[in-house]
């Protein structure tokens, strides 16, 4: 589904990603962890297409097409999707008219026509319900005062209204307490399929406890410099990243 | 920021809808401002000697008075011996009825949208519409007349109630008020009369179409509302020209009464042509627009949506004199391109209790420049008055401007004024997060700016929002990414 080869970014000519490889298969949850500055958000916003990031080298296939070469919507109506970790307020846009605009428009690109009003409510009500998201949300403007957790709440939401094929999760489970943490996993364990993919960016292993993922990467210095299960996760938790460091600068070559 | 860039390139190719040229012969009086053209407009017109004077009286005045200086733009150089003062269809003066009129100028409004024959229409909106000098043709009169209801034409006005005309006529904008309120009183061509009687809640939209079409002429309509004591109206103009070269000067008045328990909404979508890319051609928009709430308890609300015009300078105000009245202003100015926007309104607080509400979203673009401009005042008497003034501004890209002007005076120590501002950029995050969603970059600004503006979209009546919203879109076509 998604594959990266040896991608190479920078922002204001500051590289911050520095070849990382990582291939994703439908059915698969891949947590991404690290410490601060290792590049995970990064990695987040340069698969979602933000300008801000200019990709240097590399290459990534997404479904059998160069993501790199989509705008940002190309990316998101071929089926990628950003959790944001910091999601943004637009005041005086009601969360179901946009909502319905983004359905639609993936939908058109799909060459499929508008969704029918009787059919997306019952869709909208049907998805808010599986998700637990509070009713009330959904007639407000777009996240305008929202609380944190509302917001991460809202993303996942619009995550299941808009089925994308790979869902990136980006430190989603920052700033939630820990029943919304319970109810957004549980959330993303119910849209888990055997045809979608989900790469969760995440500091804590917490997260992981509810969310298993097949797979665990520890990004650092803007590379994946492990790689394993579950397990991975754990370890982590324990010893923290120090070991991990004393490994990569035995292994670094002397610059 | 290059892909911002990029669409902001993009704006310059955005198309006025509007800029067609209806071709029909004219009568044009030959350019030129003198006694002369004035006694010809007015002889055209048929009428009474007291109107005749009027008129002659402003000119008198408009010789008078000097240009503004404190305007927040370059004023350009109005050439007013350059402009024709009269045009209108050959050889009709009055239309009677809809089979008089030539099926050009028909086709022409239904090509803008607006359908004359009334099975055609909105069933809820009774029109006027005009076409450079003169009415066209009103739509529902009849109907409207069982109430007692009188929408018809301004030169029609004073051939049937002028009475009512004589009355009102100039009481709440003096001829002296402004240099281009005395042009118009001197030269005004045709415009809408609105009449509610005592009790009548008025039950469909009232609205005046303006179209300018000749070359060379300006429009100089003029437009009185009364509405008696417990009455109520909601009234709507709307505008367009086509693409010219040259500049083309509007310069309408409009008077509001508002007596006691009596209420108007008076709405404005302005799209005149707002000229090219570079600032060429357009339409230079001075109006001045009053209202007066008279008698207690009554209210005023001025909801208005200004997209076209190469120039808007206007400040539509409402003198709070009765006791418990209520002004309103609800703007929406967008400048693009090279267009400028010199508006805002004025609130004076006469009476006891009197409130006013004022909300401008101004947003500008391209290289536009949106200054808001405002004054509330509190007269020594206006016990208890309350002002709320909000006043945003949304800029698109980094070579347009946002400048905010507001003046309180108050005379009384009871009254509390508040004003609040905020100035913000469309910010590439908002857009990219509706990016993300499979938005693309114009539909997210549209949405963005729509959002932005929805307090004052929401104040138009419904059939207009969906109008006013699409001109929003079209006006701001590519004008972030």
């Amino acid at each position: 589904m998604l594959d990266i080869k040896n991608l190479h970014a920078a922002v204001e000519g500051n590289a911050i990603l520095k070849g990382i490889n990582l291939t994703v298969k439908p059915g698969e949850v891949h947590a991404i962890m690290g410490p601060n500055g290792s590049g995970k958000s990064s990695l987040a916003s340069v698969l979602a297409g933000r300008e801000s990031y200019e990709v240097t080298d590399g290459s990534v296939d997404f479904l059998g097409k160069d993501l790199l070469d989509m705008s940002p919507e190309v990316r998101a109506r071929e089926g990628l999707f950003l959790a944001f970790q910091y999601p943004v307020e637009i005041p005086g846009v009601s969360n179901i008219n946009f909502l319905k605009t983004a359905v639609n428009e993936i939908r058109a690109y799909h060459g499929e026509p508008p969704m029918q009003a009787k059919a997306f409510l019952d869709m909208l009500k049907s998805k808010q319900k599986l998700m637990e998201f509070d009713a009330n949300l959904m007639n407000r403007s777009l996240n305008e005062g929202f609380s944190g957790g509302e917001k991460k709440r809202n993303d996942i939401f619009q995550m299941a209204m808009l089925e994308p094929k790979l869902a990136i999760m980006d430190e989603t489970d920052s700033g939630l307490d820990i029943d919304a943490l319970r109810i957004v996993s549980a959330g993303v364990n119910k849209l888990r399929s055997k045809d979608n993919a989900f790469v969760i960016i995440t500091h804590y292993q917490r997260l992981l406890e509810y969310i298993v993922p097949d797979f665990v990467h520890v990004l650092y210095n803007g590379r994946i410099v492990k790689s394993g299960t579950k397990e991975l996760a754990l370890e982590l938790e324990e010893k923290g990243y120090d070991w991990l460091k004393e490994d990569i600068r035995l292994e670094e070559p002397v610059q | 920021m290059s892909a911002e860039q990029d669409i902001l390139q993009e704006l310059a190719g955005r198309e006025y809808e509007f800029g067609f040229e209806t071709q029909i012969e004219m009568d044009i009086a030959p350019p030129g401002l003198n006694e002369d053209i004035i006694r010809f407009i007015s002889a055209k017109k048929q009428e009474p000697e007291w109107l005749l004077e009027w008129r002659l009286k402003g000119y008198q005045l408009f010789q008078k008075l000097t240009m503004p200086n404190w305007q927040n733009f370059d004023l350009p150089e109005v050439d007013f011996q350059g402009v024709s003062y009269y045009a209108a269809p050959k050889n009709k003066v009055k239309y009677n009825s809809l089979d008089e009129v030539d099926p050009e100028l028909l086709r022409t409004f239904e090509k803008l949208g607006i359908p004359l024959e009334e099975q055609k229409m909105l069933s809820g909106v009774a029109v006027d519409a005009v076409f450079d000098s003169i009415s066209v043709a009103t739509t529902f009169k009849a109907q409207l007349h069982e109430l007692g209801i009188i929408f018809c034409s301004f030169g029609e006005a004073v051939q049937e109630h002028p009475e009512l005309v004589k009355k009102y006529l100039g009481t709440v904008v003096p001829q002296s008020d402004n240099i281009y309120a005395a042009l118009n009183s001197a030269v005004f061509s045709d415009g809408s009369f609105v009449y509610i009687p005592k009790g009548v809640r008025c039950p469909m939209e009232l609205s005046t179409y303006f179209r300018i079409n000749a070359k060379n002429t300006g429009q100089f309509e003029r437009t009185l509302i009364i509405a008696d004591e417990s009455s109520y109206v909601s009234y709507l103009e709307g505008c367009t020209a086509p693409m010219r070269d040259e500049n083309q000067l509007h310069a309408a008045v409009v008077e509001l009464i508002a007596l006691d328990n009596a209420e108007i909404k008076y709405s404005t979508v302005q799209n005149w042509y707002p000229g090219d890319k570079d600032g060429k051609g357009g339409i230079y928009n001075f109006v001045t627009k009053r209202g007066i709430c008279k008698g207690k308890n009554s209210k005023i609300s001025w909801t208005q949506v200004e997209t076209g015009s190469a120039i808007t300078w206007k400040y539509p105000g409402v003198i709070l004199q009765g006791d418990n009245s209520i002004g309103e202003f609800y703007s929406v100015a967008v400048t693009a391109n090279k267009q400028v926007a010199d508006t805002g309104t004025k609130m004076v607080h006469i009476g006891k209790n009197t409130k006013s509400r004022i909300i401008s979203k101004g947003i500008s673009a391209g290289h536009g420049h949106n200054t808001y401009r405002g004054l509330v005042k509190v007269g020594p008497n206006a016990a208890n008055a309350r002002n709320f003034t909000q006043c945003d501004s949304l800029l698109i890209g980094d070579r347009c401007g946002a400048h905010t002007f507001p003046y309180i005076e108050s005379k009384n120590n009871t009254a509390m004024v508040e004003h609040e501002a905020t100035t913000s950029k469309i910010g590439e995050d908002q857009v990219f997060y509706l990016n993300q969603r499979g938005i693309d970059n114009e539909q997210a600004v549209n949405m963005i700016v729509n959002g932005y503006a929805k307090e004052v979209l929401n104040q138009l009546p419904m059939e207009f929002a969906v109008e006013a919203q699409k001109l929003l879109s079209i006006t701001l076509e590519g004008s972030v990414g």
